[in-house]
C-alpha cells in the first residue's frame, strides 16, 4: 500500500468514500476536483498558499519536546503545536487552501458548516482575509452553547444562520449547507471543514492539512535523527488526524493511532466513536463508518468535545482502519479531561479538549509500545488546537467556576 | 447498458398480477394523449395508517403513479415541508418495514391498477440490505425505487438487484447535468427519468422557468425512449397543465404534503388532498400544444426543495 494509491479517480478508498449526492452537485464536485488538481500543479498557487501559511497563519508550527509530560508518561513525547497557529487550530490550513481555491475558481461566496464554531471562525477568518462573502450554518443548539464563537464569526463579517431542523447540531448544519450549495452552486463554494463528505472533499482537505505530518516528519528527523515510533491524533471527522498520518503512511515502522471520542463510553451508546461503535453506511455524501440504528437512521453522537461530536468519520480513516494501517480507539470524556489537566499542569499548555483525547490515548498506548520495543517510545502527539474556547466546559468539569474544588 | 423499450414496465405488470410496473401509467396516459400525474407522500405521516389512508385518497382522486417516501434522518434534498413531515414520522417511530407495509396496502387497495415507487435516500436501503429490500419491495407489489442521492456510478448493487427482482429504477437529472451525464443516467433508468428542474431551493425561480423545458428536451435528445417526469413543485391545475405540455409526467410532492401538515385533522387533510389531486389530474388532461409556455415563475417552487414554499 502506498499513500499515493488512494483515492481512485472516483474517490474510493477501498469500499469507502465515493459520492452519494444529488445529481445537481455532480458538476460542481467535478469542477472542484479539476480546479484542485490544476492548482496543486500550479507553482504560483502553491507559492501564494505557502506564503499565506508562513506569514499569516504562522506555519510551520513547532514540534515541541514536552519534557515534563514525557517524564510523566514514560516516553519521548513530541507535541505538534497546531494550537499556536492563527485562530488556534490546524483548521486554518484547510480554510486558507480552500478559500484561495475559491478565488481561483472565480467564485465569490463561501458557505461553511460549524459545530462548536471553530471551523466557522476559521472560515470567516479566511474569507475576511481574501475578501469573500461568508455564510456559516450552525445548529441552533450550538449557537446557544457557543455564543462567543457566534460573536467572533459576526465580528469577522460572516453571516451565521442558525439551523432549526433535525437535531439542530453539526450534522444538520451540514445538511443545510448542502441544500444551500445545491441552490447557489454557480457562485458558491462549500468550504467543508473536515476530510469527509463526497469526493473530492476527503482528498482535497487532506491535501491542505497534510503539511502537519510533512512538517512533523522532518522536524522529528532533525530533532531525534529518526522517525517516531508512533503518531497520535484525535479523530472526529478526522482532518487533523489524516493531516498528521498521511506523510507517514509509507513508513511501516511508524504506528498510527486515531483516538475517537468515546463520550460516556461506547457501551453506553452516548458516544461519538464511529469506528468503534458504528458500522459502514452512507452519510453526508460518502460511504464510511456511521453511528446508525438498525434502519440506517443516523444516531446522534455525544462527546464533551464539540469538535469531535460527529456521527461519522472521514472515509480515508475507514479504509486505514480496515486495512489495519492505522488503529482507532475510543477515549472517554473522563480520560480526555484527565489528560487535559495533566498537560496544563506539566507543560503550561491548555489544549483543546479535542486534542486532549489524543494525549489521553497516547498515554494509554505508551506502556504497550514500551513493552513491545523494550525502551521508552518516541511519540508525536498532534495538539490540534488550543483550549481557550473550552474553558467554560473545563471550568465546570473541574469545579473551578465557584471555587468549589481545585484541580488535581 | 442498452436501450430500454418503454413497454418494459407493462410487460412486468402482465407477468406479475397485482404488481404494476411504472410503464402501465405511462402507457395509459399516452393512449389518452395526456401526461402522468405522480403524487408523493411520506410513509408514517401522520401515522402509518394515516399515511395509507391519505395515499389511498390521492389515488382515488386521480394520481396515476404513487411515490411513497421513506423517512430518513438526514434528507439533504428535501425542503422544510417534507422535512417536517418525515421528522414527525420518525419521531412517531416509523420503521423501514412500515414503508414496505404502506406500499403493500396501497397496491392492494388500488387493485394493482396504480404503480407504487418508493422514494428513498440510500443509507436505509444499504442498511436493510440492497437485495433484501428489492426482494421485499417486489413482494409488497412495489414497482421500484427513486433514489435522490444515489448516482448510477455508485449503484452497482442496486442495478443488479433491480434486474433480479424486476424493479424499475429512477435516477435524477438536474439542469447542471452535462450531456454525457444525462446519457449515462437516462441509460441507467428504467420506468422514467426524474428531472429535478430546479437548482436547489430558493431564489432560483427565474431560472426554473427556462430550465425545466430545456432540461426535458435535453434528456429526450440524450435518451429518446425513456419517459421524463418533472419535479417542479407544481401547486395547481394550471401549472400541471403547463408542465404536462412538455413532460411525460408531472410530479407533485410538497404541495400535497403541506395540505396534511396544515389540516386541523386527518379527515380534513384527506378532503383537501382529494380536491387538489382532482385539480391536478384535470390539469394533466388539458390539451396543450408543445412547446409549452414558460411556467408561472411566481409560484413555482421545488417539489423536493420547497424552502420557498
Amino acid at each position: 500500500m502506498t499513500a499515493a494509491a488512494v483515492p481512485t479517480a472516483v474517490g474510493h478508498f477501498g469500499q469507502y468514500g465515493g459520492r452519494f449526492v444529488p445529481e445537481a452537485l455532480v458538476k460542481a464536485l467535478d469542477e472542484l476536483g479539476a480546479s484542485h488538481r490544476e492548482a496543486s500543479r500550479d507553482p504560483e498557487f502553491q507559492a501564494t498558499l505557502a506564503g499565506m501559511l508562513r506569514d499569516y497563519a504562522g506555519c510551520p508550527s513547532p514540534l515541541y519536546e514536552a519534557g515534563r509530560l514525557s517524564a510523566e508518561l514514560g516516553a519521548r513525547v513530541l507535541l505538534k503545536r497546531e494550537d499556536l497557529n492563527h485562530t488556534g487550530a490546524h483548521k486554518i490550513r484547510n480554510v486558507l487552501g480552500q478559500a484561495l481555491l475559491t478565488r481561483r475558481m472565480g467564485k465569490t461566496r463561501v458557505i461553511a458548516e460549524t459545530g462548536a464554531g471553530q471551523h466557522g471562525v476559521a472560515a470567516a477568518t479566511a474569507c475576511a482575509y481574501l475578501d469573500l462573502e461568508c455564510v456559516v450554518y450552525m445548529g441552533e443548539v450550538d449557537t446557544q452553547r457557543q455564543a462567543l464563537n457566534l460573536a467572533r464569526m459576526r465580528m469577522l463579517g460572516a453571516t451565521v444562520v442558525p439551523v432549526t431542523t433535525g437535531s439542530r447540531t453539526l450534522k444538520d448544519a451540514i445538511n443545510e449547507a448542502l441544500r444551500d450549495w445545491v441552490a447557489n452552486v454557480d457562485r458558491t463554494h462549500y468550504l467543508l471543514g473536515t476530510a469527509a463528505g463526497p469526493h473530492p472533499f476527503p482528498a482535497l482537505v487532506r491535501d491542505y492539512v497534510r503539511g502537519i505530518g510533512v512538517e512533523a516528519r522532518a522536524q522529528c528527523q532533525a530533532l531525534t535523527g529518526g522517525l517516531p515510533d508512533a503518531v497520535a491524533a484525535c479523530v472526529g471527522g478526522g482532518s487533523n488526524a489524516i493531516g498528521s498520518f498521511h506523510a507517514f503512511l509509507d513508513d511501516p515502522a511508524v504506528r498510527l493511532y486515531g483516538f475517537e471520542a468515546g463520550g460516556d463510553g461506547v457501551a453506553t451508546g452516548r458516544t461519538a466513536a464511529s469506528v468503534t461503535g458504528g458500522s459502514p453506511g452512507v452519510l453526508h455524501g460518502a460511504r464510511t463508518y456511521v453511528l446508525q440504528d438498525a434502519d440506517g437512521q443516523t444516531v446522534e453522537s455525544h462527546s464533551i468535545s464539540a469538535g469531535l461530536d460527529y456521527p461519522a468519520i472521514g472515509p480515508e480513516h475507514a479504509w486505514l482502519h480496515d486495512t489495519g494501517r492505522a488503529v482507532y480507539r475510543p477515549v472517554d470524556d473522563a480520560d480526555a479531561m484527565a489528560a487535559f489537566g495533566l498537560l496544563c499542569r506539566t507543560e503550561g499548555i491548555i489544549p483543546a479538549i479535542e486534542s486532549a483525547h489524543a494525549l489521553a490515548g497516547a498515554g494509554q498506548v505508551i506502556p504497550e509500545l514500551a513493552a513491545e520495543l523494550g525502551r521508552p517510545p518516541t511519540v508525536i502527539v498532534t495538539l490540534s488546537g488550543r483550549g481557550d474556547k473550552d474553558m467554560a466546559t473545563a471550568g465546570s468539569w473541574f469545579g473551578l467556576l465557584d471555587d468549589q474544588k481545585a484541580i488535581g | 447498458m442498452s436501450s430500454r423499450p418503454p413497454a418494459s414496465g407493462a410487460k412486468r405488470s402482465e407477468r406479475s398480477s397485482g404488481r404494476p410496473g411504472t410503464g402501465v401509467a405511462f402507457e395509459q396516459a399516452r393512449a389518452q394523449g395526456r401526461a402522468v400525474l405522480v403524487g408523493y407522500l411520506p410513509a408514517g405521516f401522520p401515522t402509518v395508517a394515516g399515511a395509507v389512508a391519505a395515499i389511498r385518497a390521492m389515488v382515488e382522486a386521480g394520481v396515476d403513479l404513487v411515490e411513497v417516501g421513506l423517512p430518513y434522518s438526514d434528507p439533504v434534498m428535501d425542503g422544510p415541508v417534507i422535512q417536517r413531515a418525515t421528522e414527525a414520522a420518525l419521531a412517531g417511530g416509523v420503521r423501514t418495514a412500515d414503508t414496505l407495509r404502506t406500499v403493500e396496502s396501497v397496491v392492494a387497495a388500488a387493485g394493482g391498477a396504480v404503480p407504487v415507487l418508493v422514494m428513498t435516500y440510500w443509507n436505509p436501503i444499504e442498511r436493510y440490505g440492497v437485495d433484501r429490500f428489492a426482494r421485499d419491495l417486489a413482494a409488497a407489489g412495489g414497482a421500484g425505487l427513486i433514489t435522490p442521492d444515489l448516482l448510477p456510478e455508485e449503484a452497482g448493487d442496486w442495478l443488479a438487484a433491480a434486474d433480479a427482482h424486476r424493479l424499475d429504477r429512477v435516477f435524477l437529472v438536474a439542469p447542471s447535468s452535462t450531456e454525457q451525464r444525462l446519457a449515462v443516467t437516462a441509460a441507467a433508468c428504467r420506468g422514467f427519468v426524474y428531472a429535478a428542474a430546479l437548482m436547489g431551493v430558493t431564489g432560483a425561480r427565474e431560472q426554473v422557468s427556462q430550465a425545466a423545458p430545456e432540461l426535458v428536451a435535453r434528456v429526450r435528445a440524450a435518451a429518446p425512449a425513456v419517459p421524463v417526469g418533472v419535479g417542479l413543485g407544481v401547486r395547481d391545475g394550471a401549472q400541471a397543465a403547463t408542465v404536462a405540455g412538455y413532460a411525460d409526467a408531472v410530479i407533485v410532492g410538497s404541495a400535497l404534503v403541506n395540505l396534511l401538515l396544515e389540516a386541523p385533522d386527518e379527515a380534513t387533510g384527506r378532503d383537501r388532498l382529494r380536491a387538489l389531486t382532482a385539480e391536478l389530474a384535470a390539469g394533466v388532461r388539458e390539451l396543450r400544444s408543445a412547446p409549452a409556455a414558460p411556467v408561472d415563475v411566481g409560484v413555482a417552487v421545488g417539489n423536493k426543495s420547497d424552502r420557498a414554499g
